[in-house]
């Protein structure tokens, strides 16, 4: 297959370190096969389980203290030098808290947001994008009843260019929740529902455009649910969509 | 280098002190990541404890030895590890790792299949699962992964870290991802995939 000297270059691509004149070609070629993209998918999957993982064991309050004293033994300095020392050490402790905590919530986000857009990309790459193929959001909604712990409403499509295409169950960071598929002038779009309180980051409201991955996505919460839009269309078609469902809800 | 060097910073405000404090600014922020990396190492609060004890200590010595504006990094985890395989467990670790340890065979990699054994596992994912297969990795391959997802350094960072070619990191990060994905295979498959160098952790 074709695909075989993409694939053995795969996990360096994903660490970053393909040359940089290299890295347009492999970004295009993962975008538009299946196979490589789904393998990527997985492959990231494991990146970033690792990561979470592999973040396990924290010194303990006695060690720390006790390396602390250790490093950092300073016997002959002025009272004054020292306290000014101790002034800045705890400056630097509440400003290092307060950039991780944002840093955190950064991350956090952004891990969100590229989850979703390869759930995306995963999800159309697939032969069987959807579970429920139906245009009719009567029986697309009915489907999602006890499969997912929660419902929503989806929004009336009559005199709007939007189409349903289908729906399935979808998971992000170990929740549960709804994947549907629209079509608008044959640009697929996107929409996840899923309930606020089981995302591990906080996430504010707004539309952004994922320009590495050159989609728009559209974010916010209502009802105690957290909505995705997102989908290589236009801005104003993924509001347009935003929209349909926040009035719906 | 002369460890009595480092001594003189009593002297008070001196070019001494401002090389130790230097270090400090250095060595501290690194402190919890350096536990965590020592733990995955020893596989043992009290070793790891040690060890990170250990690092500190031959770092600050070697402090000007330490060229400022390289990278500190992967110099002081480059001390780590070599303190870590020189100790009883390291070498006991090091001597059931195989000779030709990086040239083994490389097969063709299994394609992945959208739903592997492994997605389908992370999905549901249990930390405590993927964190036992990577304790039960050799300790080559849990160091270089931990390196590369973790500490998210660059192939060039764990080269120097390693102390072995760019080339090797990246064979050796493939076979170590490989065997970690057949770790994470179910077990019946488990028995028929190839197991790499498995085993060398069971003495511990």
């Amino acid at each position: 297959m074709v695909c075989e000297s993409w694939k053995a270059r795969l996990d360096t691509y994903l660490d970053g370190e393909v040359p940089e004149q290299e890295m347009r070609t492999f970004d295009s070629h993962v975008r538009n096969c299946p196979s490589c993209s789904a393998d990527a998918l997985s492959r990231v999957q494991l990146k970033r389980a690792i990561q979470a993982a592999g973040k396990r064991f924290t010194p303990s309050a006695e060690f720390r203290k006790r390396m602390q004293q250790n490093i950092a033994p300073k016997p002959r300095r002025s009272f004054r030098l020292r306290w000014m020392l101790a002034a800045a050490a705890a400056m630097v402790l509440v400003a290092g808290a307060l950039t991780s905590t944002y840093l955190g919530n950064r991350s956090g986000r952004d891990q969100v947001f590229s989850e979703i857009a390869d759930l995306h990309v995963a999800t159309l790459a697939s032969s069987s994008p959807v579970d429920v193929i139906s245009t009719d959001r009567h029986t697309v909604k009915p489907w999602f009843q006890g499969r997912i712990p929660f419902a929503f409403n989806l929004p009336e499509l009559q005199n709007s260019e939007f189409s349903l295409l289908g729906g399935r169950m979808t998971y992000l960071e170990q929740t549960p929740g709804a994947h549907l598929i629209y079509d608008v002038r044959k640009h697929h779009i996107s929409v996840f529902v899923f309930r606020e309180r089981s995302l591990p980051a906080r996430l504010s409201d707004s539309a952004l455009q994922r320009d590495k991955l050159s989609f728009n996505m559209e974010t916010w919460s209502q009802g105690g649910l957290r909505y995705f839009v997102i989908g290589d269309a236009s801005a104003a078609d993924i509001d347009g969509l935003a929209k349909l469902f926040k009035a719906a809800s | 280098m002369n460890p009595g060097l480092r001594s003189s910073h009593h002297v008070d405000v001196s070019g001494a002190n401002l090389q130790l404090d230097s270090f400090e600014e250095l060595a501290i922020p690194l402190f919890d990541q350096l536990y965590n990396f020592a733990h995955w190492l020893t596989q043992n609060r009290d070793e790891a404890e040690d060890l990170v004890q250990e690092t500190y200590i031959k770092a600050l010595k070697g402090f000007s030895s330490f060229q400022l504006g390289t990278n500190f990094r992967a110099w002081i985890y480059r001390i780590l590890r070599n303190t870590f395989l020189t100790s009883r467990k390291g070498l006991k670790v090091t001597m059931t790792v195989p000779l030709d340890f990086d040239e083994e065979e490389e097969g063709p990699e299994p394609a992945i299949e959208r739903e592997t054994p492994e997605t389908l596992l992370l999905a549901r994912s249990s930390h405590e699962l993927l964190q036992k297969a990577i304790d039960e990795l050799p300790v080559h391959f849990r160091e270089i992964l931990l390196l590369c997802e973790v500490e998210e350094m660059s192939y060039q960072e764990i080269s120097e870290t390693l102390a072995v070619p760019i080339g090797t990191v990246m064979s050796r990060l493939s076979r170590a991802r490989q065997s970690l994905r057949n770790q994470l295979r179910p077990h019946s498959q488990q028995e028929a995939a190839p197991r790499i160098a498995r085993g060398t952790n069971h003495g511990l």
